[in-house]
C-alpha cells in the first residue's frame, strides 16, 4: 500500500488507495524527504530496532497485558471481552510508542529541537517525556480550549521541561494546534523535528506513526493465540487521528474474519459542528498535508467539531482509515458524549479501570454490541489510555447527571 | 493572456479576497493596478491557512466569516478583468476549496473570468499531474513556489512545471513582514536561474522600498502580501484603495516616475 524511499519521480509515495499523499508548502518538502529517508534507513537497521525495543520494554512497559474482563463480560451478558491495556504504559497512553520511535529518529537525524501538537495532552506529555529522556528541547502547541479542559496534562508537560504554547485561533483545539505546529516547522525546519502525534499529515507520517504502533496488534495477536488459541472476532478502537486504531488493526487486516471497528466521536448531535464523526458527516478533502475525509462545508471550509474528549475532537482522520473505510475492510461507528460517559462509569464499576474519555468511546461501542453477541464470540477493546487526566471533566459531567 | 512584468522589478500584489468585502477588494485591486502592480494575486480565504502569518490569518478569518467563497473570488476576478485588461490575474488558494469546487469546473470558470494563472500553496510538483493537465487544457498558468530548502532537483522540476513566473520564497517561514531580506533569496534565485528563463518573483516579507530595491538587483519581480493586507486592515474601508495606491507608488519611486 505504501512505498518507501525509492519511488519513481512523478509518483507520490504514501498513498492508501486514493488517500494520503503530500499537500504541504514547498518549504517542508526537503524535511519530509529527509525524514522519509532517515526512516527507511532506520527501518533497515537492526540497531534501531534493538534500541526501540529496549526502550519500549524497560522504559515504557511493553508488552501491555491483554486482560480478560470477566465482570464486564458478565455484566454485558454476551461476547467474551478482552481489554488491551495501553493505559498501563508509561505516561498513560499508547502515544509513547510513537514518541519513542520518532525521538530516536530525530536523534539519528541530529535534530535537537522537537515540536509537537496535542489535543488531550497525552501526546504532548509523551513528547515532553521523550525529550526529557533524550535531552532535547520541546515545544508543544495546544489549543487554549484543550489547555483548559486538560489542565493537568499542561502541568505535567511543564514539569517535564516542555514549553506549552497556547493556540487561540479557530476552535482552539487540536486542528488549530496542528496549524500552529506546522507554521513553527516551516520557520525552523532546518533545526527542528515535528513529532506529529497521529497517523495524519503528509507522507511519511501516516505510515511511520502506524508502524510505531503496530506493536499493539502484534502483541494482541500473540496474546490472543496464547489465551484462546484463535483470533478475536472483532477489535474495537476509538479513532481521533487514528493512531491507536491503526496500531490495533494493522496486523489483522489480512485476517478477514476479524472485524475491525473504529469508533468516532458522536459528540452531542448530528449537525455539522456538533461531533467529529468524519465518516458520517465528512467528505474527501485536503487538510494539513493529507487527502482524507474532512468535515467541511460546501465551500470547502473546514468545520468546527465537538467532543467531550479532546483527543477525538478533530475534523479529519488518518488517510489509511479512509481507505479501510471505502474498501469496507473496517467499519466505523460513533459513540456520543453521553454513551461515552456511561462507558467510563461502566468500566470503572465493573473492572476498577478508569479509561480515558477517548478510549471510553471504544468501550461504549463494546457495551452496545456485546450483549447481542454469543458467549463464544471474542471482542478486544483497545484501552488506549487512562482517565486520570479527565477527572475534572468527569467530576463536572457526572455530578451534573447525579451519579 | 500572458503574465508580463512591464518594468524591473515587476510588482505582484496579494490581496485576501473579501476582506473587508468583495467590492472593496475590487476597488483596491484596480487602484493597485493603476499604481503600477503588474500582477494581482487574489487570495481565496481558507479556514486553515497554515502557511500564513497572523496578518493574513486574520484577513482570511474575516473573509471566511463574511461567507466569501471561491465562486465569489472568480466573480471578482471577472469584474477586475472587465475594467483592467492588461494586468496579470492569479488565483491564490489552498487546495481544499478548489478540490471541493471541482478542479475542472474551477479551471473552466477561472479561464472564462479572464484569470491568467493559479497558485496553490499546498500543491507540490509530485502531486500535480492531474492538476497540470486540467490547467493546461484551460490555458491557465500553473505557478509553483520554490523554497530556500528545495534542493536543485526539486527546483528543476518546479521550474519545468511553472508557467508565467516562478515564485521564490525569500526565507524559510510563513507569510509576514520582516525587517531585512536574508541572503536566502538571492541564493535561491541564482539556483533557479539555472533551470528556467521564466521571470522569478520573490515574496514573503517584502514590505519596504529597500526590500524592493534590493530584490531588483537579482530578481524580476517582488511579491507584496502581508504589508498590503495590513494596510487594508488598518484603513477605513473608503480610504483603503488610495492608501494602497500610495504605498505601492512608494515601493518603487523610480518606476512610478518612469510611467
Ligand atoms: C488516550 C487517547 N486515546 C486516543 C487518542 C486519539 O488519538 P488516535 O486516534 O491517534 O489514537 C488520544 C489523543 O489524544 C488519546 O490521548
Amino acid at each position: 500500500m505504501s512505498t518507501a524511499a525509492n519511488t519513481p519521480a512523478g509518483v507520490v509515495a504514501g498513498r492508501f488507495g486514493a488517500y494520503g499523499g503530500r499537500f504541504v508548502p514547498e518549504t517542508l518538502m526537503a524535511a519530509l524527504e529527509e525524514l522519509e529517508h532517515a526512516y527507511a534507513e532506520a527501518q533497515a537497521d537492526p540497531d534501531f530496532h534493538a534500541q526501540l525495543d529496549l526502550l519500549l520494554r524497560d522504559y515504557a512497559g511493553r508488552p501491555t497485558p491483554l486482560y480478560y474482563a470477566q465482570r464486564l463480560t458478565e455484566e454485558l451478558g454476551g461476547a467474551k471481552i478482552y481489554l488491551k491495556r495501553e493505559d498501563l504504559l508509561h505516561t498513560g497512553a499508547h502515544k509513547i510508542n510513537n514518541c519513542l520511535g520518532q525521538g530516536l529518529l530525530a536523534r539519528r537525524m541530529g535534530k535537537k529541537r522537537i515540536i509537537a501538537e496535542t489535543g488531550a495532552g497525552q501526546h504532548g506529555v509523551a513528547s515532553a517525556t521523550v525529550c526529557a529522556l533524550f535531552g532535547m528541547e520541546c515545544v508543544v502547541y495546544m489549543g487554549e480550549e484543550d489547555m483548559r479542559r486538560q489542565e493537568l496534562n499542561v502541568y505535567r508537560m511543564r514539569l517535564l521541561g516542555a514549553e506549552v504554547r497556547g493556540v487561540s485561533s479557530g476552535s482552539k483545539t487540536l486542528k488549530d494546534a496542528i496549524n500552529e505546529a506546522m507554521r513553527d516547522w516551516v520557520t525552523n525546519v532546518r533545526t527542528t523535528h515535528y513529532l506529529l502525534g497521529s497517523v495524519l499529515g503528509a507522507h511519511p507520517y501516516p505510515t511511520m506513526v502506524r508502524d510505531f504502533h503496530r506493536v499493539i496488534s502484534r502483541e494482541m495477536r500473540t496474546q490472543m493465540l496464547e489465551k484462546e488459541g484463535r483470533l478475536p472476532d472483532a477489535v474495537i478502537a476509538c479513532v481521533g487521528g487514528g493512531s491507536n486504531a491503526m496500531g490495533a488493526f494493522f496486523e489483522f487486516i489480512e485476517d478477514k474474519n476479524v472485524r475491525l471497528i473504529g469508533v468516532e466521536a458522536g459528540g452531542r448531535g448530528t449537525g455539522l459542528g456538533e461531533h467529529a464523526a468524519r465518516f458520517q458527516g465528512g467528505s474527501p478533502g485536503v487538510l494539513q498535508g493529507t487527502y482524507s475525509y474532512v468535515l467541511q462545508d460546501d465551500a470547502g471550509q473546514v468545520s468546527l467539531t465537538h467532543s467531550v474528549s479532546a483527543g477525538l475532537d478533530y475534523a479529519s482522520i488518518g488517510p489509511e482509515h479512509a481507505a479501510l473505510h471505502d474498501s469496507g475492510r473496517a467499519e466505523y461507528v460513533s459513540a456520543d458524549d453521553n454513551a461515552t460517559l456511561e462507558a467510563v462509569k461502566l468500566l470503572a464499576r465493573t473492572e476498577g479501570i478508569l479509561p480515558a474519555l477517548e478510549s471510553a468511546h471504544a468501550v461504549a461501542e463494546c457495551a452496545r454490541i456485546a450483549p447481542s453477541m454469543s458467549p463464544r464470540d471474542i471482542l478486544v477493546v483497545n484501552v488506549s489510555g487512562r482517565g486520570d487526566k479527565d477527572m475534572g471533566i468527569l467530576a463536572r459531567e457526572l455530578n451534573l447527571k447525579g451519579a | 493572456m500572458p503574465i508580463r512584468f512591464a518594468s524591473k522589478p515587476g510588482l505582484v500584489v496579494y490581496l485576501t479576497a473579501g476582506d473587508p468585502d468583495l467590492d472593496a477588494t475590487r476597488e483596491i485591486a484596480v487602484a493597485a493596478i493603476d499604481a503600477g502592480a503588474d500582477v494581482i494575486e487574489l487570495g481565496v480565504p481558507f479556514s486553515d491557512p497554515l502557511a500564513d502569518g497572523p496578518v493574513i490569518q486574520r484577513a482570511s478569518e474575516r473573509a471566511v466569516a463574511r461567507g466569501t467563497k471561491l465562486s465569489d473570488v472568480l466573480g471578482l476576478a471577472a469584474e477586475i478583468r472587465k475594467v483592467r485588461r492588461e494586468a496579470g490575474l492569479v488565483i491564490f488558494s489552498y487546495y481544499n476549496p478548489v478540490l471541493r469546487y471541482g478542479l475542472e469546473r474551477f479551471c473552466k470558470e477561472a479561464s472564462e473570468a479572464g484569470v491568467d494563472g493559479v497558485l496553490i500553496t499546498d500543491m507540490i510538483v509530485e502531486e500535480a499531474d492531474e492538476y497540470l493537465k486540467v490547467l493546461e487544457a484551460h490555458g491557465l498558468a500553473p505557478i509553483f513556489l520554490a523554497a530556500p530548502t528545495s534542493p536543485d532537483e526539486r527546483l528543476a522540476r518546479i521550474a519545468k512545471a511553472s508557467r508565467g513566473f516562478v515564485y521564490a520564497i525569500s526565507r524559510t517561514g510563513i507569510t509576514g513582514a520582516q525587517q531585512t531580506m536574508t541572503g536566502d533569496a538571492e541564493q535561491l534565485v541564482k539556483r533557479l536561474r539555472k533551470y528556467t528563463a521564466l521571470p522569478i518573483a520573490v515574496g514573503f516579507g517584502v514590505s519596504k522600498p529597500e526590500h524592493v530595491a534590493a530584490l531588483g538587483e537579482f530578481a524580476d519581480a517582488a511579491v507584496v502580501g502581508s504589508a498590503i493586507v495590513a494596510i487594508v486592515e488598518a484603513s477605513a474601508r473608503e480610504d483603503a484603495p488610495s492608501s494602497i495606491a500610495r504605498f505601492i507608488k512608494g515601493l518603487r519611486p523610480a518606476v512610478a516616475l518612469a510611467r
